[in-house]
């Protein structure tokens, strides 16, 4: 997925091979990631894809099945991810993620530790940020949900970046292997005021480090442990609301009873202007509104900074 | 592009000042935010006094200062706050169960304070400390008792703001720099707040190693942004209409190393469209009016930049020029600079292969004209993000990208931010609420049998 060396990146002279991992665009909310198989079909509404017609061409193909229905296969995105995987926790999304990949001031080359795993969403955008120099290393107490992550890291191209660990961090803590190492810390945890001590001593100094939580009161419970020995602390949310645009052709003709007593007294009446812009009357206009549903909460995100001594 | 292994380790983030580094200054808290480069010269105006910056070169970002009286006069110097000791909020809690004050016997006619201006110029020039004046003010304040705990916590940092302000030294980011901005002069940004400049970054799947082409006109703060996700691999485009690229001071507050600056490449929309065989004249005809205009830019920019810092301290001015004082001085710290014209070699790879995403922040601009153009340039199944301070202009975009088919997945969006305060008994949003950061269409590009590679 990531842009490792120029044998991955995308470009007008990249084609799709044997073995690559394409997401399946049918609509934009229908999304699957496929990994082409030259033997394999994919089967859907519209029809019977094979796969073998996809090689060779180039991403963001559009590929036709034996009824004539047609999906796009683009080449895959963290974003795009987000969207494909299967969710085996309730998954951070776009809106979350690129803030707190902002906030926490990930660049390449940084060390990020990060608890839980969950379904791996916020960490496949950790390793693109830390991308090539750095690494992520990812724990979660669940084995299988750690080992269905190290899986999708391998599908996903990014294992080289991220290092998943079975743990209790809540309970245990983090490796000490870590003290003092850490850029950022990301906690996504039922009690992440359990974990902000061993968080403090992996960070470096003015280190940042991020809480994610969906209840007021735990935001409020790890801020009062913050308060110790961290500072800058801050608390957000941030939501993503959605527009649906529509060209809507609007009749500017005059309704054709000009004798009409409702009509308001014609004082200055301009009969040849009326005509041009009037009872030809379309004039297409684009309009946009705000999408009927959106979500309205996800979880407060805390940010602190680690005190310089 | 060549892919060069890319320093690592401290070099590529580093933690420690420098003499001639940028760096962010944060008075009292988030009150006043100042952008400022490190020299044993420069200064910091609080109040009717200048403070030298000089004992803040080789502190580690994130120290904290305080105004101390000195033997001659006032100077920054290095705090360390006590650790919030738990008694306090043991107190705190105490308190809280037992709080009966409240105000309505609190009478505001300015007659509560018994210590006179004269009286606390004296106790300065006694070379009292900031905080012991705070505690004088307490001390001498008949309503202080009075008033509740939370009302005695305000009033006391009140006072401490002001008898002894503190400096944070902050490491400039996009985070902090487009903070800044957005609090000082939003109109230079485009009022691109942080979170929708993360969304910009994140959508457009800006990554190391890929070739980002980026149309910024909002002071060079989007390529700055993407330059610095891409830590000093594959490269970033600035693109521009007409002849002379848009000014991108806010890059110089960044401290980018020169890897970095190599990066950050700059090719006008003319030249990138071009068929191949008019660039090689193009170009070179275009590169003497570049180089001269671009200079002459520079200088405008750079004395933009002075300005706006210069509202802060007086020595301002010979500190923000970066090769010009330096050279003449000798010092070997020079800034390296980004946004160098692209070679012949650059602009041909960008052909060949096309970019991997596009990044478009042209709040004055029409988006669908600067789409129509540069769309075509990106690779299949690339990304684009485009912001806009109006909704209207994008709506007629994606409606005309669907229309002619150039891109899917289209989604226009509109970051909502709330931040909140959080305090025992005391939390609740922020009063204060940013109303808008612009809006963003997302999509990738895709590819049709009519398309032209």
């Amino acid at each position: 997925m990531l842009l490792m060396d120029s044998s991955t990146k995308i470009s007008f002279n990249r084609c799709i091979r044997d073995g690559d991992l394409v997401i399946v665009y049918e609509r934009h909310d229908t999304m699957k990631a496929v990994k082409v198989c030259e033997n394999s079909v994919l089967q859907n509404r519209f029809g019977v894809f094979k796969h073998s017609d996809w090689i060779g061409k180039p991403f963001g193909s559009k590929v036709f099945s034996n009824k004539g229905g047609f999906v796009y296969l683009l080449a895959p995105t963290p974003e795009l991810w987000t969207l494909v995987l299967s969710h085996r926790t309730q998954i951070l999304y776009i809106a979350d993620i690129s803030f707190v990949i902002m906030y926490l001031e990930v660049v390449p080359g940084c060390l990020v530790l990060e608890s839980g795993t969950g379904s791996g969403s916020l960490t496949t955008s950790f390793a693109r940020a830390v991308s090539p120099m750095g690494h992520v290393y990812t724990f979660d107490f669940h084995e299988q949900r750690a080992a269905s992550a190290r899986e999708d890291f391998e599908r996903t191209g990014i294992s080289t970046l991220v290092t998943v660990g079975v743990r209790d961090i809540q309970g245990d803590g983090f490796p000490d292997q870590f003290s003092g190492l850490a850029d950022s810390v990301f906690l996504d945890l039922p009690q992440p005021w359990l974990a902000i001590p061993s968080a403090r001593n992996m960070l470096k100094q003015d280190g940042t480090l991020c809480s994610f939580s969906p209840c007021i009161e735990q935001v409020q419970r790890s801020c009062e442990t913050l308060r110790s020995d961290f500072t800058d602390i801050r608390t957000l949310e941030i939501l993503l609301r959605m527009y649906e645009v529509r060209e809507w052709k609007m009749d500017h003709s005059k309704v054709d009873d000009g004798n009409s007593t409702a009509c308001p007294p014609r004082k200055r009446r301009q009969p040849s202007s009326e005509a041009s812009v009037g009872d030809n009357a379309s004039s297409p206009a684009v309009m946009a509104r705000p999408s009927a549903e959106t979500r309205g909460h996800t979880g407060y995100l805390t940010f602190a900074r680690k005190c310089v001594s | 592009m060549s892919e060069n292994k890319p320093e690592s380790g401290p070099t590529v983030n580093p933690r420690v000042t420098w003499e001639g580094c940028s760096v962010l200054l944060d008075i009292n808290d988030g009150d006043r935010l100042v952008f400022a480069r490190l020299s044993a010269g420069s200064t910091l105006k609080i109040g009717n006094k200048t403070f030298s910056l000089q004992p803040l070169i080789g502190c580690p970002f994130g120290s904290l200062f305080q105004v101390e009286s000195g033997k001659e006069k006032p100077y920054l110097s290095r705090f360390i706050p006590p650790t919030e000791e738990n008694n306090v909020q043991d107190e705190g809690g105490c308190q809280l169960q037992e709080e009966s004050r409240d105000n309505r016997a609190i009478i505001d006619n300015n007659q509560a304070q018994s210590l006179t201006g004269d009286d606390i110029d004296a106790m300065r020039r006694e070379g009292a400390t900031g905080n012991e004046i705070v505690e004088a003010l307490i001390a001498n304040s008949a309503t202080f008792d009075k008033k509740t705990q939370f009302s005695q916590e305000k009033y006391r940092l009140k006072k401490q703001k002001k008898y002894a302000p503190r400096v944070l030294l902050r490491r400039p980011f996009s985070r902090s720099i487009c903070e800044a901005y957005f609090k000082k002069y939003p109109a230079r940004i485009g009022f691109l707040r942080v979170d929708a400049l993360s969304l910009l970054l994140s959508m457009a799947n800006v990554t190391a190693n890929s070739d980002v082409l980026v149309l910024d006109m909002v002071g060079g703060l989007v390529i700055g942004a993407v330059a610095e996700r891409l830590g000093g691999t594959g490269s970033v485009c600035n693109t521009y209409l007409g002849g002379k690229p848009y000014p991108m001071e806010i890059i110089r507050m960044f401290n980018f190393n020169n890897e970095i600056c190599k990066r950050v490449l700059r090719c006008s929309v003319n030249d990138l469209c071009a068929v191949q065989n008019e660039t090689s004249e193009q170009v070179s005809q275009h590169e003497d009016v570049c180089t001269m205009d671009s200079q002459s830019d520079e200088k405008i920019s750079l004395s933009v930049s002075t300005e706006e810092v210069h509202l802060s301290y007086k020595n301002g001015v010979s500190d923000l020029v970066p090769e010009n004082e330096l050279s003449t001085t000798g010092k070997t710290c020079k800034t390296p600079k980004a946004g160098e014209k692209a070679p012949k070699e650059a602009i041909q790879s960008w052909k060949e292969n096309g970019f991997s995403s596009l990044i478009i922040a042209a709040p004055e601009q029409d988006a669908w004209s600067l789409v129509k153009d540069l769309l075509p340039l990106l690779t299949y199944s690339a990304p684009f993000a485009i912001y806009h301070q109006y909704l209207q202009p994008l709506a007629t975009c994606m409606n005309n990208l669907q229309l002619e088919k150039m891109a899917i997945g289209l989604q226009l969006s509109e970051p909502w931010l709330r931040e909140y305060q959080v305090l025992p008994s005391r939390t609740h949003p922020c009063m204060q609420m940013s109303g808008s950061g612009g809006y963003i269409l997302s999509g990738t590009r895709a590819y049709s049998n009519t398309s032209q590679s």
